[in-house]
């Protein structure tokens, strides 16, 4: 805390001497930093009134979870809560390491995400590319306009459409597998078509957004770079091989790693709204899991546990990746 | 001298075939590649649209697939007719509206004191919000905690926990530090104005851009949300529309699927008039935001570039 402080210093005391002139009985000036601190506590008392709000949010939301997940560790009730209830140490990991859910989930939440990761990651990152190559400028703008028109739809209703549209008997997408020639599939029963739709979808949906990004990126990039190279008749492939891709690859190293470090976490609502009975052998992942044995079965205890080993495996992912990616190529989330 | 060079006629040169033939290729390659996002985007959302004033029979017979057909608004007169909907529509605009202005007002606040490098413990405060990006207590230990605060089964619990979100709160503080010169707070101090004087007579006036982005992000947001509700909410007269939504669309949609097939004339009626109500409650529900999305989006883009390439 005290390194935390002097690092204002500077700043905050060129402050102090301005504003020491102005009252004309001012205190004399502050020898002690231990005064001094307090002077300039004391001076933004409004500033603190301006944060409390937002803290005060972080500390019950945030922060009380945070001290209630001990509850992994405890056999949770009620009357005795969080910090009074009896310890059981690593219980309810063994538990859940030894049940037969276990292997299951793991693998269904890792397959869902690295896969989802591997598929959707580059798309985004094409189009921009593409529509970077446009020349018109309000075409462009239409085009990424339209593109992203459907972050603003909800997850709700993207889940709704799929089931509708890949409905067996009367959706549009069986209607064409007909017309062509082909069995109708009934897509939201099949465990296997779960991952290609759940991916699909998520492209559909968030690849226009995550464009914007990149595009931004690729503005930012020097022109005359492009002009150079085109004088030395570099073709539009060479350019965006040579200039563009290399141009925004701190860009997409940073979206990397934040997309590895939420690996986990991504997506589990759309998840467990795109679960049906007959589905579940591949979309049952660890946190639809802990919301129904947690909150829809009670088990509180045992459920956080699991929620708890799936952040720390989380955790070691984001940490592992922004080291390897430290390493290879210097640009880093911290 | 460079800009004179484009305006020069190129020097004609033999080039090999395929080093000629790669510009125009490329062309067809992307004009082709973004036709084909283009209609995989828009032809779902339109289909959507004419399939909910189309005649539902035809819609399943896979009949409707340019134009509406048999047009009817048999589907919207049920929706505007149906208390449900017409409840969770109001409830969702109430907590759009009560979440977006505490939330703008939470953020804005407190981005502001982050953003004065002259406060004491900033560091140490923006170091307890950045460790929350990282580190979470669980939904099972968040639920405790709103059960334990009296608030489940009421809007605060839809409304509050996620208020803060530390992301926007990043944003709203890199627009404060870029664009609120010191000089500026310096001069109006030595006018006498205090920090709120300051923050609400001259700072709020001059971040009009970041206020209007922080509302936008959070009514798209809050509209959007269902999961809290689900969680936190029993009482099915203060659902939201998505959690309305939810249940007709999806969870009535798995439990005729496997009825499908089943020829009793009166199910299938009922299927067919289900199917076109939830064609029409897409369109309604999604609507508000699409009128919006074009005024919206000059923000969103500024959004998410400030977001991403500030960090």
């Amino acid at each position: 805390m005290p390194s935390t402080l002097t690092g204002s210093e500077p700043v905050a005391s060129a402050g102090v001497d301005d504003d020491a002139p102005a009252p004309s009985p001012s205190p004399p000036p502050p020898h002690r930093p231990r005064a001094a601190l307090l002077h300039r506590v004391l001076n933004a008392w409004q500033l603190y009134v301006l944060l409390a709000p937002a803290l005060a949010s972080l500390l019950v939301f945030k922060y009380w979870p945070m001290y209630g997940a001990q509850i992994a560790f405890r056999d949770y009730n009620p009357v005795d809560g969080f910090f009074w209830s009896p310890w059981v140490g690593l219980e309810h990991f063994r538990a859940f390491v030894t049940s037969f859910q276990f292997e299951r989930l793991v693998a269904n939440t890792l397959t869902i995400n690295v896969v989802g990761l591997l598929v959707a990651f580059p798309v985004p990152i094409i189009l921009a590319l593409i529509v970077n190559q446009l020349p018109s400028e309000r075409f462009k703008r239409l085009t990424q306009t339209i593109l992203y028109a459907p972050s603003f739809i909800s997850v709700v209703v993207v889940v709704g459409m799929i089931h509708l549209l890949f409905s067996p008997s009367s959706g549009m997408v069986n209607h064409a597998i007909t017309l062509l020639g082909g069995e109708p599939i009934f897509f939201m029963g099949a465990p296997e078509w779960f991952r290609p739709l759940y991916i699909g979808s998520d492209v559909w949906q968030n690849a226009g957004f995550s464009m914007i990004i990149y595009l931004a990126a690729l503005t930012a990039i020097d022109p005359s770079l492009h002009e150079a190279a085109r004088m030395d008749g570099a073709n539009r492939f060479q350019r965006i091989r040579h200039i563009d891709i290399p141009g925004i690859l701190p860009v997409i190293v940073i979206l990397f790693i934040l997309a590895v470090g939420n690996i986990f976490n991504l997506g589990f609502e759309k998840v467990y709204l795109m679960q049906t009975d007959l589905n579940l052998p591949t979309s049952e992942v660890i946190n639809t899991y802990v919301y129904k044995t947690g909150l829809q079965g009670a088990q509180f205890s045992y459920s956080a546990a699991i929620g708890l080993f799936n952040s720390v495996l989380n955790l070691a992912l984001l940490v592992t990746f922004n080291q390897v990616a430290k390493k290879a190529n210097q640009s880093s989330l911290w | 001298m460079t800009t004179s060079a484009p305006a020069l006629p190129r020097p004609r040169r033999a080039e090999p075939l395929h080093r000629r033939l790669a510009d125009p290729l490329f062309a067809v390659i992307t004009y082709g590649l973004i036709a084909v996002a283009i209609l995989v985007i828009v032809y779902p959302l339109y289909f959507i649209v004419i399939a909910s004033i189309s005649d539902p029979t035809l819609v399943q017979q896979g009949k409707v697939f340019l134009f509406p057909r048999g047009l009817t608004v048999d589907g919207y007169a049920t929706i505007f007719g149906t208390s449900t909907i017409v409840r969770g529509f109001a409830n969702s605009v109430l907590y759009t509206v009560v979440g977006t202005a505490i939330s703008v007002t939470m953020i804005l606040c407190g981005a502001y004191a982050l953003a004065r490098k002259d406060m004491p413990g900033r560091s140490l405060f923006m170091i307890l919000f950045v460790v929350t990006m990282f580190f979470d207590g669980g939904m099972i230990a968040r639920y405790l905690v709103v059960k334990e605060l009296g608030m489940l089964d009421t809007m605060w619990a839809v409304v509050l926990p996620g208020a803060v979100g530390v992301w926007n709160l990043i944003i709203a503080r890199t627009f404060f530090e870029q664009s609120i010169s010191p000089e500026l707070r310096e001069a109006a101090q030595l006018d006498g104005a205090s920090d709120f004087r300051f923050f609400f007579s001259i700072v709020l006036p001059l971040s009009k851009s970041l206020i209007t982005l922080m509302a936008m992000i959070h009514i798209v947001a809050n509209w959007n949300a269902f999961f809290d509700a689900m969680i936190y909410l029993s009482d099915e007269s203060k659902y939201p529309l998505q959690l309305v939504l939810r249940n007709v669309l999806i969870q009535s949609q798995a439990s005729t699927a496997g009825m499908d097939m089943a020829s009793m004339e009166s199910t299938a009626q009922a299927q067919k008039m289900g199917e076109l109500l939830k064609y029409s409650m897409i369109v309604v529900s999604t609507v508000p935001l699409l009128i919006a999305f074009p005024f919206l989006q000059r923000h969103f883009v500024k959004g998410a570039t400030l977001g991403a390439l500030k960090s």
